[in-house]
C-alpha cells in the first residue's frame, strides 16, 4: 500500500487547526472540540459502516447514542439499595412480564393457523400481558420514584467499572437496532430511514419520562471518570512540573491533563476501531458487502442472503454509534436526556460522513474532526457575519437584534449547505473510497 | 349508567381532538405522498417546510394585527394563508431546480434524493429558526370557541360539555375543501391524470408524451400548497413550534405508510386513523368509563394506557405493525 500523502495532508491540516486554536485561543478549547471530535468520527465511523459498506441510510444515530449513554448510568453508578428493596422486584416483574407477552404473541401467531380465532387470541394475550405488567409495574416505579426524589428516585446502576460501560452502551444500541432492523430492513430504503428517525425519538422519550430508569429529565449528574479529575490531577508531580515548564498555571495545566487523559482514552478505541473496521473493509467480508450495495440484484443471484448481511452491518454501526454514545456520557459526567436532539446527534453525523467521502474510514474520521471543529467555530465566524450583513439597519435596530438573538442557528444553514454543496459537487466527499 | 353523557365526554376529548389532528396529519400525508409517488422518494423535509410556510403565514398575521386588519371571529391567518402558500411553493421550487433536478436527471438511487432532502430539512430548518426563532409562537385570534363547554352545560344541562374551538373547526372543513379539490384535480382534470399516469408508469407516460418536467413542477406546487396549508392549521390548533413540526415527520409518515406510500386515498385515512389512535391510547379514560360503570363500581385508577408523551410511539407502533403484516400498506401503495 502507497502512503497517501493527500490523506496525510488533510489530517495534518486538521490537526494544525487545533493546534492554532490552542495556540491562539485556550489549549482547553483545543482539547474540548478535540475530544468531542474524536467521539464525533466514532459515530460516523458507525454511520460509515452502515451507509459507505451497504447503502443503508440509518437517520436514528441519536437514539443508539443516547442508549450508550445511558448503559453508562446502569454499569458505572452505585445501585440505589433504598430504591432496590422499594420497587426493584415489581420493576423486573413487570419487564418479565412485558417480554413473557411479546414472546406468547409471536409463538401464538406462528404456531396456530391463521384466521379469527388466531386474531382474537392475540388480542387476548396482548391485553391481558399488559394489564398485568401494568399492575406490577407502575406502582414499583412510583415508589422507586418516590424515594429520595431530589438525588436519587431511581434505581441506580451496577457500580462497575465505568470502561465496562462502553461495550456495554454498544450491546445496547446493537439490541435496538436488530430490533429495527429486522422489521425495517428487507424493505424500501426509505422504510428504513423513518422506522429509525422515529426509534430514536422514542427512545428519547422514553429517557426522559422513565424516571425509575435514567431520572429522566432530572439528569443523572456526577459520574464516575476513567480519568482523574482536574483536582486529583493537580497532586501529580509531572502536572506540577508541566505547569513550571510551559508557564500555565497550575489550576489549568491539570484541567489539560485531565482532557489529555480522555483524549488518549479516545485516541485508543478510535485506533482499535480504525484498525478492524479497515480489516473488516478490505477482507471479502468487505468486498460482498460493497458488492450488495453496488448491486443487489447481482449479489442476490450469486447466492448472498442480502437481508441478512444487510442487518449484520446495520447491527454493527449501530454497536459504533452506542460506544460512542457511552464515551460522551463518561466525559460530560452526566446523562441529560433533554439534551439529545437529533439535528445534532443524527443529521450532523451525517454532514460529517457525507464532507468526509462516503465508504472511506479514513473520512469519515476526518469528517468527524472537520465538521465538530467547524460546527464549534462557525458560531463566532457566523456571529461576525451578521453583525457585518446587518450593520445596514443601525445599531439599535428591531430587526438585527432579531436576527443577532438567532444568529447561533446560523451554523444548522451553514451545515445544510455545505452538505447540498459537498453532495452536488464532489459527492465522493474530502477522502473519496478507493 | 349515563351512556349519553359518556359520549359527549368521548366527542369532547377524543373526537374532536382527534379528527381535527387526523385532518392535519392527512394533509400532511398529502404531500409526502405525492412527492413519493410522482418523485420516488421520501422527502425528509416535508416537516420543515411546513414550518417554513407556518413561519411567513406568521409573519404575515403579525403585519395584519398591527395594521388592525382581522377576519372577525376567524383567525387573521387565513387571510395570510395564500401568501404563505405561494411563498412555499416558490421556496420548493427553488429547491428542486437547485438540488433535486440534478440528482432526478441522472436517474440516482431514491436514497441520494432523500439523503438531498436531508439537506434541504438542514437549511429550511435554519432558515426557520434564523427567521423565527426556535421559541414557541402563539398567532390564533379571533373568536377562541364555536361552541363553548360551559354554555353548552348552561343550555343542555347534560353534565358533561362539547366544546369546539374555532381552530378545530377551521381545521376540519379547511381540510375537507382542500382534499375535495385535489381529487377534482387528480381525477377530473387533464394534468391529474397525466400525473397519475405517470406515477403509474414512468416510461409509459413519457412514451404518451407527457412532459416530465411539467408533471414534476405540479407535484411540488401541490406539495407546497399541502404543507403549508397543513402546518398553519396545525399552528392555529396546537401553537408553533419548529421543533414540534420536525417532529411531525413521524406521524406524519406513518399515517402515509399505513394508508399506502403514494396513494392519496390512504394518506387520508392513514392520518384519521393515526390520530385517532393516537387520541384513543393516550387518554385517560376514566371520566367516560365513570358514566358508563354501575353505581358504586367507578374506577379508581386513570385507565390511561400510556401516558401522552409517548404519542409518537403510538404512531410508529401502528406503522410497525403495518409494516410487518402489509408493507404495502392498508390501500395498495404507489400508483395515484
Amino acid at each position: 500500500m502507497s502512503v497517501n500523502w493527500r490523506n496525510i495532508f488533510l489530517f495534518a491540516v486538521m490537526g494544525l487547526a487545533l493546534v492554532m486554536t490552542g495556540m491562539y485561543q485556550s489549549w482547553t478549547l483545543a482539547l474540548t472540540i478535540l475530544n468531542m471530535g474524536l467521539i464525533s468520527s466514532i459515530m460516523a465511523l458507525g454511520v460509515n459502516m452502515q451507509w459507505g459498506y451497504a447503502g443503508l441510510f440509518n437517520v436514528g444515530v441519536m437514539g443508539y447514542t443516547a442508549l450508550g449513554g445511558l448503559a453508562v448510568v446502569l454499569i458505572g453508578m452505585p445501585p440505589v439499595g433504598e430504591a432496590w428493596s422499594a420497587g426493584g422486584l415489581g420493576v423486573i416483574l413487570g419487564i418479565l412480564i412485558g417480554i413473557g407477552t411479546i414472546l406468547a404473541a409471536i409463538a401464538l401467531w406462528t404456531r396456530m393457523a391463521p384466521g379469527k380465532l388466531r386474531v382474537l387470541a392475540l388480542i387476548a394475550v396482548l391485553t391481558g400481558g399488559f394489564a398485568l405488567n401494568r399492575y406490577f409495574f407502575l406502582p414499583a416505579a412510583a415508589a422507586i420514584e418516590s424515594v429520595n426524589p431530589a438525588s436519587e428516585g431511581y434505581l441506580g446502576g451496577l457500580g462497575l467499572p465505568v470502561l465496562l460501560s462502553w461495550p456495554v452502551g454498544a450491546v445496547f444500541a446493537a439490541a435496538a437496532a436488530w430490533l429495527i432492523g429486522r422489521i425495517a430492513l428487507g424493505l424500501r430504503s426509505d422504510y428504513l430511514a423513518i422506522a429509525t428517525l422515529g426509534i430514536s425519538e422514542i427512545i428519547i422519550n422514553f429517557l426522559k419520562n422513565e424516571d425509575w430508569l435514567s431520572r429522566g429529565v432530572k439528569n443523572v449528574v456526577g459520574l464516575p471518570r476513567p480519568v482523574a479529575t482536574p483536582v486529583e490531577m493537580r497532586q501529580y508531580e509531572f502536572v506540577f512540573q508541566m505547569s513550571q515548564m510551559t508557564g500555565i498555571p497550575i489550576n489549568r495545566m491539570a484541567t489539560i491533563a485531565s482532557m489529555a487523559g480522555f483524549a488518549l482514552l479516545f485516541v485508543l478505541v478510535l485506533a482499535i476501531l480504525m484498525w478492524l473496521a479497515e480489516k473488516a473493509l478490505n477482507s471479502p467480508w468487505g468486498r460482498m458487502m460493497r458488492a450488495i450495495r453496488d448491486n443487489e440484484t447481482a449479489a442476490r443471484a450469486m447466492g448472498k442472503d442480502v437481508t441478512k448481511r444487510h442487518l449484520n452491518i446495520f447491527v454493527l454501526g449501530s454497536a459504533v454509534c452506542g460506544l460512542a454514545g457511552a464515551m460522551m456520557v463518561t466525559l460530560d459526567g452526566q446523562l441529560n436526556p433533554g439534551t439529545y436532539e437529533p439535528l445534532r446527534y443524527t443529521f450532523l453525523i451525517w454532514v460529517m460522513v457525507i464532507v468526509g467521502g462516503q465508504g472511506n474510514n479514513w473520512g469519515a474520521v476526518l469528517g468527524g474532526m472537520l465538521i465538530w471543529f467547524l460546527w464549534v467555530q462557525v458560531e463566532p465566524a457566523g456571529r461576525w457575519l451578521a453583525e457585518v450583513l446587518t450593520s445596514g439597519f443601525g445599531v439599535d435596530s428591531a430587526v438585527r437584534d432579531h436576527i443577532m438573538n438567532n444568529v447561533a442557528h446560523m451554523r444548522l444553514l451553514t451545515m445544510g449547505v455545505a452538505m447540498l454543496l459537498v453532495m452536488r459537487f464532489s459527492p465522493r466527499g474530502l477522502i473519496p473510497e478507493r | 349508567m349515563d351512556p349519553l353523557n359518556a359520549l359527549l365526554a368521548l366527542t369532547n376529548f377524543v373526537l374532536i381532538p382527534g379528527i381535527a389532528y387526523g385532518s392535519q396529519l392527512a394533509l400532511g400525508a398529502l404531500g409526502v405522498t405525492l412527492i413519493y409517488g410522482i418523485l420516488r422518494f421520501a422527502n425528509i423535509a416535508h416537516g420543515d417546510v411546513m414550518a417554513f410556510g407556518t413561519m411567513w403565514v406568521i409573519l404575515g398575521t403579525w403585519l395584519l394585527q398591527s395594521w388592525g386588519v382581522s377576519l372577525g371571529f376567524l383567525p387573521t391567518a387565513l387571510l395570510v394563508l395564500p401568501f404563505g402558500i405561494v411563498i412555499t411553493i416558490l421556496y420548493l421550487l427553488a429547491a428542486d431546480r437547485l438540488v433535486f433536478r440534478f440528482y432526478r436527471k441522472q436517474r440516482v438511487r431514491p436514497v441520494t434524493l432523500v439523503m438531498a432532502s436531508l439537506g434541504v430539512m438542514f437549511v429550511t430548518n435554519g432558515l426557520v429558526r434564523l427567521i423565527i426563532g426556535p421559541g414557541s409562537q402563539y398567532f390564533e385570534d379571533g373568536e377562541r370557541f364555536i361552541i363553548n363547554v360551559r354554555e353548552f352545560v348552561a343550555v343542555t344541562g347534560f353534565e358533561e360539555g362539547v366544546g369546539l374551538r374555532t381552530a378545530q373547526a377551521t381545521t376540519i372543513i379547511v381540510a375537507l375543501i382542500v382534499m375535495a379539490v385535489l381529487f377534482w384535480f387528480l381525477n377530473r382534470t387533464r394534468t391529474g391524470k397525466s400525473m397519475r399516469a405517470y406515477s403509474d408508469n414512468e416510461d409509459l407516460a413519457l412514451l404518451s408524451g407527457i412532459n416530465p418536467d411539467r408533471v414534476v413542477m405540479v407535484t411540488w406546487i401541490l406539495a407546497g400548497g399541502l404543507a403549508a396549508i397543513a402546518g398553519v392549521l396545525y399552528g392555529l390548533d396546537k401553537g408553533f413550534r419548529p421543533f414540534t413540526y420536525f417532529q411531525m415527520l413521524l406521524p406524519i409518515f406513518a399515517a402515509a405508510i399505513v394508508g399506502g406510500l403514494g396513494n392519496p386515498m390512504g394518506a387520508i385515512a392513514g392520518g384519521y386513523i393515526i390520530a385517532l389512535s393516537e387520541m384513543t391510547i393516550t387518554y385517560a379514560w376514566r371520566r367516560v368509563v365513570a358514566h358508563l360503570a354501575p353505581e358504586g363500581w367507578e374506577p379508581t385508577n386513570l385507565l390511561q394506557v400510556l401516558s401522552s408523551d409517548y404519542n409518537l410511539a403510538v404512531s410508529f407502533a401502528i406503522m410497525v405493525l403495518v409494516l410487518i403484516f402489509r408493507p404495502t400498506g392498508i390501500f395498495k401503495g404507489k400508483t395515484i
